[in-house]
């Protein structure tokens, strides 16, 4: 292909381009959650969050002050006030609704009565009537302002303390850590047997392990939590563990004893004719060799078990104490559908931590997938 | 506090356990059949028939609890009634097939399974080919497959911000709609959009899965003889043909593996559906159907196994695919 692509250099760029413009596709979801989970709360539900960075325009509207606010003055009742916040400039300004932009700053709009409204650059209204205001509500003015963009860090503040997302930090923690390392020591002794140890049904045991790695979980559910609440173990952290260990655990078989296969012959058969026992074998040789497809097992299960929602709802129970992230950030897509600032940090806070062990360790992550492309989800 | 150490007591108990098993047993082991002394010949041979057992021992006993005895739990309550109490037959199958949720979701089921594992597939190979030869070929890798770490309900919160919608002529804060309007089309309201709504949540998990495709279909595509395209380059085919005729009929086998694995995350699909549309408007998919009778409301197990047992009657052909593949290979 170099050749090719050293007389084509069009055909160069064409590749370069179409190859940006995917990882831009894949790349702008992730982004757009990024950026919303910086911005103001009123922003993030006016604009897009590809806005961020512009100043902000909003519509709505201001009452003016009532019969009771008004003044004389040259023969005129005159109610006087502002139409801005802090902050905010005077885009434009209207009497209706439907055009809350219909007069530019300073312009002067009559509205039936001989009422007049003006309305200045710097947000100070001016409404006049020859004769008394008699409404007990004000008029409404409907103004387009103009804020500058602002980003922030409040929305981690108070999501981490306030929201009780804290909390379901650690309740994912303690859920994933223990879950992450008890599979792989029952994995790895019995990886070795089957790849190293001569014994009838090994061939059985091995398909075995295959068939189990796509067994859906869900088959699983309603017999272990009965089987949990028999045993007296319950719904708790105890039976989340064991679940998760039990269902890590074809995989974890399978990515190390393939791996395990591999090693050199030569190795263990000297260390057992030099008497080596088989633990001793496992401990000193298999179990160093085998980093690499340790840690990508390792990484698998720390994913999976970190992203989980239906064995943590499951075995783990619903109430507040009790939620994991994923369950918080289900909460609040069902019930807080409207605090989009608390959402977007929320899911940002509980993907940073599977973002960051995947950057960090993507290579074995990859070899992982390499040996073990045939287990799903 | 105490839930930290009670994590760290956990990680103690459950390594030291462990180990004191494998140690200990093994050490037992020894003690009952020395390695030495008269019969060393015999009790090796003894101690080797049985210690296979001690190291594949806790591994057996969590397959079987937690994959192989749920499956015939499941069987078993699937013709049983809600509680369990009753035998019921067929029955529950029986009502199964006249019920318009369950046809719904194998309906959207099988849309899922044609589409998601096609569109994995074609944009990871795309993907793949793309990035191969760039300078920056693999920081464009790492970033298409990032979403491979995002938990399924992180990703909806993501794409609901691609989604949202608003009034026509509001200033439209989900992208999609941002950009139809700014082409002069009406928004829409995706999620509920019967039925292109399935597709809207299919391509959540196409882009999750597209990542994981590419980084085995670019293994494959290294891994062609450097020869094979050579040739073909010699013999004057275009960048095209090199690819279509060349390279893909040779990584033909990887393409089924990366086709069947997604069909099998597809067949399980729950936590999309689950926390985007819930099931409504037509988007009802086996897995959650199946969460909505085990755990809404009041829970009738039976049909709920009724419908795990579907599942896993769908998965079975691959499983058995995938033993008999992992046979050949051991030979």
């Amino acid at each position: 292909m170099e050749g090719m692509a050293g007389q084509k250099s069009g055909l160069v760029w064409a590749v370069n381009i179409a190859a940006f413009l995917l990882v831009l596709l894949w790349t702008i979801p992730t982004l757009g959650l990024l950026v919303s989970s910086f911005r103001d709360r009123d922003q993030i539900l006016t604009s897009g969050w590809w806005q961020s960075f512009s100043p902000q325009e909003a519509t709505g509207f201001v009452r003016t002050g009532t019969g009771d606010d008004a003044v004389q003055q040259d023969g005129l009742y005159v109610i006087e006030g502002t139409v801005l916040e802090e902050g905010q400039t005077l885009i434009g300004w209207g009497t209706r609704a439907r055009e809350p932009a219909a007069f530019e700053p300073g312009e002067t709009a009559e509205i039936g009565d001989g009422w007049q409204v003006t309305v200045a650059e710097d947000g100070t209204y001016r409404m006049t009537s020859p004769t008394p205001f008699e409404m007990r509500r004000g008029e409404r003015i409907f103004v387009t302002t103009g804020a500058p963009a602002r980003l922030t860090t409040e929305n981690y503040n108070r999501v981490l303390t306030a929201e009780g997302l804290g909390r379901a930090f650690m309740n994912t923690l303690t859920v994933t850590i223990p879950a992450t390392v008890i599979p792989i020591l029952i994995a790895a002794f019995a990886a070795y047997a089957l790849a190293w140890m001569e014994f009838p049904g090994r061939a059985l045991l091995t398909a075995a392990v295959v068939g189990l790695l796509v067994v859906p979980l869900q088959v699983a559910l309603i017999p272990l939590l009965r089987l949990h609440n028999e045993l007296g173990i319950g719904k708790g952290y105890l039976g989340i563990w064991l679940a998760h260990t039990g269902f890590g655990l074809p995989l974890a078989i399978y990515l190390l004893r393939n791996y395990m296969v591999g090693l050199p012959r030569e190795v263990i058969e000297s260390a057992r004719v030099d008497g080596a026992t088989e633990f001793q074998i496992f401990r000193r040789i298999i179990l160093p060799l085998s980093f690499p497809a340790l840690a990508s097992f390792a990484i698998f299960q720390f994913l999976w078990v970190w992203n989980d929602l239906l064995v943590a709802t499951v075995f783990l129970g619903n109430t507040r104490e009790q939620l994991v992230m994923t369950g918080v950030l289900r909460e609040l897509m069902g019930s807080k559908g409207g605090e989009w600032e608390v959402l977007a940090t929320s899911a940002f806070i509980s993907i940073a931590v599977p973002l960051v062990v995947f950057f960090a360790m993507q290579k074995y992550l990859v070899r992982g997938l390499l040996a073990g492309s045939v287990k799903g989800g | 506090m105490e839930l930290f150490w009670l994590a760290v007591g956990t990680i103690a108990v459950g390594v030291f356990g462990c180990v004191a098993w494998f140690w200990g047993s093994n050490w037992i082991l020894d003690r009952i059949y020395p390695p030495r002394g008269l019969n060393a010949g015999d009790n090796i041979r003894k101690a080797n028939q049985i210690r296979p057992w001690l190291f594949l021992g806790p591994a057996i006993l969590f397959l079987t609890a937690y994959l192989v005895y749920p499956i015939f739990d499941s069987l078993w309550r699937s013709v049983h009634n809600a509680r369990g109490t009753d035998f019921v037959g067929p029955s529950n199958y029986a009502w199964l097939m006249g019920d318009g949720k369950f046809r719904e979701s194998m309906r959207n089921n099988l849309v899922w399974l044609l589409v998601v594992p096609a569109l994995s597939t074609l944009f990871g190979l795309l993907a793949a080919q793309l990035t191969d030869r760039l300078k920056w070929g693999n920081i464009g890798k790492s970033l298409i497959f990032m979403p491979m770490a995002i938990s399924f309900v992180g990703a909806g919160v993501i794409w609901k911000f691609i989604y949202e919608y608003r009034e026509p002529g509001e200033n439209q804060i989900g992208l999609l709609n941002a950009i139809v309007q700014a082409l002069g089309g009406d928004p829409q309201l995706w999620l509920t959009l019967i039925p292109w709504n399935n597709l809207f949540l299919m391509i959540v998990l196409v882009w999750i899965q597209t990542g994981f495709a590419m980084v085995i279909l670019s293994a494959a595509l290294r891994g062609i003889p450097e020869e094979t395209i050579e040739a073909a380059i010699l013999d004057g085919a275009s960048p095209w043909q090199v690819f279509f005729k060349i390279k893909v009929p040779q990584i033909m086998g990887t393409i089924a593996v990366v086709w069947t694995t997604v069909t099998i995350v597809v067949l399980k699909v729950f936590d999309i559906v689950f926390v985007m549309t819930n099931g409504q408007w037509g988007t009802q998919v086996l897995a959650n159907l199946m969460y909505d009778w085990m755990f809404r409301g009041t829970p009738d197990y039976g049909r709920g196994s009724a419908i795990a047992i579907v599942l896993m009657a769908l998965v079975t052909p691959i499983m058995i695919w995938n033993i008999v593949n992992a046979q050949r290979e051991v030979r």
